[in-house]
């Protein structure tokens, strides 16, 4: 067991090595959101906002978990390119478990999100959406969440992919929907039947209104943002992040024994 | 996985107790399987922290003094020093193919596989790593099981096993694989060819003549070949096959058994 966590550890740690290695990828990381808060919510605040609910800060939380979730699912992904550059077999001939090679790859991708989140809580700082330092504080175990569910995603998505090529195309595919159907841009308080359904089915949606519970928590627009209690949210969460977990490694180590 | 039977690797059966297998070999693949954006020895410690040699710890300094003693020990012996600790992108191929064999033998297994180690490197450094292969050899015990094309590297042996489309066509020491599958003889051209061929029929020599005459040494050796042969001879050649020839003549012999 000890020897597990070990090596849930080093593998985990090897992920952010890289990540400090490169300092570079941390800075492209956030073009995306920024572009999206900045340029997506800004146009949309002046457009649609108001003073009592503000579309910018509605943006800011969304894609703060968003880019949480979808950082640490990618990351995950990249065990198919440890595949193609052969190191992984160097991971699969230890007899290490299998379940705590993804462990360690979900943990270390988490480790690898969580700058990305701090970052974007300190810009939060200067983009006038709110942000206070007890705030800032609180955010952090829903950041985790947000991580971890991620992670659990992507090694769902993982078992389903044979190689780096089909990861390119599958992604947009499994994420793209998830930023309109969760309402990381877009109120979605009032959806046709159809897109409620699927609303529900993506798990985005559930970090991504954890975090606005927590940001938004005494403030007035809470009832106006918030879509569901966050007791419900993190249990849904909660089981999601077991199935995808468990569900995706047994596939993985399936597939990777017929190999 | 065997498709029938069984496989045992260090006593341990492949199938029911791969985990313990595992920990008993040392695998160094055709392709380097190192991390390059780590430097030499993080991809060590990563290596032993996952065989379960030792704890985690963020850092070489650390790590127990145990791992770096032995981490010193074999990178002394594979002639790695200060370039432990610099990113392995920088490294040559004969490097990385030393940082492997160092990275497997971390957890002291019983077998080393290495599969083609010496593809893809320069002269130079395919001689140094058979230097050290030699050396963790007699230093360790381990037995090292190598797949290689190129067959003088095997001719030092113990033990060869020819595989051709996935049969076993040939096993034994490298002396008995060449003296089952190719014939040695000598070559020679007489003064006097009628003379020779009276003297070969009375001591019973097979040979066969096509311009010069072709003795077979049927397991006798050369010299006495030569010295039971009086009649003056104007050039001599012998003929000791190598593995290669061996090599070949399995292959030849296999295709038209198919």
């Amino acid at each position: 067991m000890i020897k597990q966590i070990n090596a849930v550890l080093a593998i985990a740690q090897r992920d952010f090595m890289e990540l400090l290695r490169d300092p570079a990828r941390l800075v492209s990381s956030l073009i995306f959101p920024l572009i999206f808060i900045v340029v997506l919510g800004g146009s949309l605040q002046a457009s649609f906002g108001d003073a009592d609910f503000n579309l910018l800060t509605f943006t800011f939380t969304g894609v703060l978990a968003q880019t949480l979730f979808q950082s640490s699912a990618q990351g995950v992904i990249s065990v198919i390119a440890d595949r193609e550059k052969d190191f992984s077999q160097e991971i699969f001939v230890t007899p290490i478990s299998r379940y705590s090679i993804i462990l360690g790859k979900a943990l270390g991708e988490t480790l690898v999100a969580l700058p990305q989140g701090l970052a974007l809580v300190l810009l939060g700082f200067i983009l006038g959406v709110g942000m206070t330092l007890t705030r800032a504080i609180a955010l952090f175990p829903v950041a985790l969440v947000a991580c971890m569910l991620g992670a659990a995603f992507g090694v769902l998505v993982l078992s389903n992919l044979k190689s780096q090529r089909s990861a390119n195309q599958v992604f947009p595919f499994v994420l793209l929907p998830q930023f309109f159907l969760a309402g990381v841009f877009n109120p979605i308080n009032d959806l046709p039947p159809a897109l409620a359904f699927f609303s529900t089915l993506a798990p985005m949606r559930y970090a991504v209104d954890l975090m606005r519970a927590t940001y938004y928590s005494g403030r007035e627009e809470y009832s106006r943002v918030v879509l569901a209690n966050p007791a419900t949210n993190l249990l849904i969460v909660g089981v999601m992040f077991l199935v995808f977990l468990v569900v995706g490694t047994a596939l993985f180590v399936r597939k990777e024994r017929n190999r | 996985m065997p498709t029938s039977g069984s496989v045992r690797i260090g006593g341990f059966d492949v199938k029911s107790q791969s985990d313990r297998v595992r920990s008993q070999i040392g695998i160094v693949f055709q392709q380097p399987s190192l991390d390059l954006g780590l430097t030499a020895e993080e991809n060590v410690r990563f290596h032993a922290i996952l065989y379960g040699l030792y704890p985690w710890r963020p850092t070489y300094r650390t790590m127990p003094s145990a791992y770096r003693a032995r981490f010193k020990e074999l990178s002394e012996v594979l002639g790695l020093k200060a370039e432990m600790f610099k990113p392995v992108k920088r490294f040559s191929g004969g490097m990385k193919r030393k940082l492997e064999i160092v990275r497997s033998l971390m957890h002291e297994p019983k077998v080393l596989f290495l599969d083609e180690p010496t593809a893809g490197l320069d002269a130079d450094s395919r001689r140094s790593l058979w230097d050290y292969l030699k050396l963790i050899r007699t230093k360790t015990g381990a037995t090292v099981f190598l797949t290689t094309h190129y067959l003088e590297e095997a001719e030092e042996a113990d033990t060869i096993c020819i595989i051709d489309g996935g049969r076993i066509v040939s096993f034994g020491t490298p002396a008995d694989i060449k003296r089952d599958l190719v014939d040695e003889y000598v070559v020679v051209t007489p003064a006097d060819p009628a003379a020779l061929r009276r003297e070969l029929a009375a001591l019973g020599v097979a040979y066969t003549e096509e311009g010069a005459f072709r003795l077979e040494l049927n397991g006798s050796n050369v010299h006495s070949m030569l010295k039971s042969i009086d009649t003056p001879l104007l050039t001599v050649k012998t003929h000791m096959p190598s593995l290669e020839d061996a090599y070949i003549a399995v292959l030849k012999r296999s295709d038209q058994a198919d």
